[in-house]
């Protein structure tokens, strides 16, 4: 199973904090599985022209690659001016619409406010189902209080990023079973 | 209908297509050369010739897999190894080239092939080639509305006064040769979207309709768009022929022609398009309803009789040559059309 972190911002260090994290946890939890990190800050990425993906070349080619080869994806993003950053909604635009089909997409979000709270319902989610994902319903949500230099300082945030992992492992495994019986019904 | 070769009382034309696509065939993971593939679509013309086939068109792609860049090059050589089949681009990517040139290669086919040549001009689904040849992907839209234009007026007009934005201006000029008589067929490329069909029907121009699945009532919203707005525009819209183009393939029984077809269309897909074609709407393919013509030739004669009901089309042209499909059973696909297929649609659809 191929699993991308996808850290959706070039600002801050909180949600690549957190994907940090999460990316262990799959790893110490899950050695079998093949892990990516991806951080948008580290990337030279082109502004989606219209392309098709395979088209783009370098950094972008090669972010989008991994996220169309992964089975689940783990999408980390920061809030920003109540809404998710332009760089991770750049990444949907340069993906074809169909682009998580067959793919689980579980969710962390940072924020400075938890009035942002519900930025991942209206605006995250509606792209990912839009976009055909498989979706971990239960997202997980992080307050700047919950960080102190680099670090995740509360507890209950590790056990649920560890349980996010477990959903998200549990789901992608499910749907490939489910998959996998409809499937061979169809005798071709 | 004349203007465009089409005589309704024969009935519904039928053609194959192919994109030139160079990909391995699933079962054995092999590619054939480019020269054998090359070689096979020459000698699938001569094949769909002689079982009765009405058209052949060879699409233009610039991207890896594929083998038909020089297209016109290609039906160049089919015209020659024919005697009557009508042969076509399907597309031309009229927008990265100049209207000039494509007119001259496409009118030379035409005295080549004693009359039998037509255009199908689109504006590339890939932008490899705006790359290749110095285009701006900005200038997708202008680029293929102005560049199509032009190719008409040359069509029409012996003698061309022109001028654009994205080539030297036309003065006095004729343009040579010009076809056997007098003028070619241009249908405009439509990827079965209302919103391009319409463009279409505005300019009062065959549309030429490519669709890779789904319902045929969809389509058909399509169709009614294209010939409201040529209505709307001024024009006869029966006077304007309509083909559809789209997967074809037909076996002893349609869960066999699933069977034999899916992993093509699915590796290939892959491959050229970077995701699969999922098996679910590939088995909703086999439905009478839908637009894939995949089943046995009692089926398919059945879903294309329907099609031409809803459609009201005068050409319905096959694509059964994607994803490396072995030349044999392209062989017997022909074999089929040419005995049953083919005999049951012309009776059916002549007036």
């Amino acid at each position: 199973m191929k699993v991308v972190g996808l850290s959706g911002s070039k600002v801050g260090t909180k949600t690549r904090t957190a994907l940090d994290y999460t990316i262990k946890s799959v790893t110490e939890n899950y050695p079998a599985t093949q892990t990516t990190l991806i951080d948008l800050a580290d990337f030279d990425i082109q502004f989606s022209d219209g392309r098709n993906y395979l088209e783009y070349e370098g950094d972008t080619k090669y972010v989008l690659q991994s996220l169309m080869e992964a089975d689940a994806i783990i999408m980390g993003t920061p809030i920003f001016q109540a809404s998710i950053p332009a760089t991770l909604k750049n990444i949907f635009d340069l993906l074809p619409e169909n682009a998580f089909r067959d793919k689980v997409v579980s969710m962390l979000v940072t924020a400075g406010s938890p009035k942002h709270y519900l930025i991942v319902e209206q605006q995250l989610k509606p792209i990912l189902g839009y976009m055909k994902a498989q979706i971990v319903q239960t997202y997980l949500f992080i307050e700047e209080k919950d960080f102190h230099r680099k670090e995740i300082t509360n507890d209950d945030v590790l056990f649920r990023i560890d349980r996010l992992v477990e959903d998200t492992i549990l789901l992608t495994e499910t749907y490939k079973q489910i998959r996998e019986a409809k499937e061979a019904e169809y005798d071709f | 209908m004349e203007k465009y070769r089409l005589d309704p009382s024969k009935g519904m034309e039928f053609g194959l297509y192919t994109l030139g696509d160079h990909l391995p065939d699933p079962g054995t993971a092999e590619r054939i050369s480019p020269q054998q593939r090359i070689r096979e679509l020459i000698e699938l013309a001569q094949h769909a010739e002689q079982a009765g086939i009405d058209f052949f068109s060879v699409g233009e792609s610039h991207q890896e897999y594929f083998v038909t860049q020089a297209h016109s090059v290609v039906l160049s050589a089919i015209a020659q190894a024919t005697e009557k089949i009508k042969i076509s681009s399907s597309s031309t990517i009229i927008s990265t080239s100049d209207p000039v040139r494509v007119y001259e290669d496409f009118a030379t086919i035409d005295l080549i092939s004693g009359g039998r040549a037509e255009i199908v001009a689109g504006r590339a689904s890939r932008v490899g080639l705006y790359d290749l040849l110095g285009y701006d992907l900005r200038d997708y839209e202008e680029l293929y509305e102005e560049k199509f234009d032009l190719l008409r007026k040359i069509n029409e007009e012996e003698v061309v006064n022109w001028s654009g934005q994205f080539r030297p201006a036309l003065n006095d000029a004729k343009v040579l040769p010009r076809p056997l008589n007098g003028s070619l067929p241009i249908w405009r490329a439509v990827g079965g979207t209302p919103a391009s069909a319409i463009k279409a029907g505005y300019a009062g121009v065959p549309m030429y309709m490519a669709h890779l699945g789904g319902p045929v009532s969809v389509f058909k919203r399509t169709v009614d768009a294209y010939r409201e707005a040529a209505q709307q525009s001024g024009f006869d819209p029966s006077e304007l022929p309509v083909a559809t183009a789209g997967f074809f393939y037909a076996a002893e029984s349609s869960q066999q022609a699933l069977r034999e077809m899916y992993p093509h269309i699915n590796e290939g897909m892959k491959r050229t398009n970077g995701q699969g074609f999922p098996k679910q709407n590939f088995a909703q393919g086999a439905d009478p309803r839908s637009v894939m013509n995949i089943g046995s030739p009692q089926e398919i004669i059945e879903k294309i009789l329907y099609q031409h009901e809803q459609f009201g089309h005068q050409r319905y042209i096959a694509q059964m040559d994607f994803g490396g499909m072995p030349f044999d059973k392209l062989m017997k696909n022909i074999e089929l059309i040419g005995n049953e297929i083919l005999p049951a649609i012309k009776k059916y659809t002549a007036k």
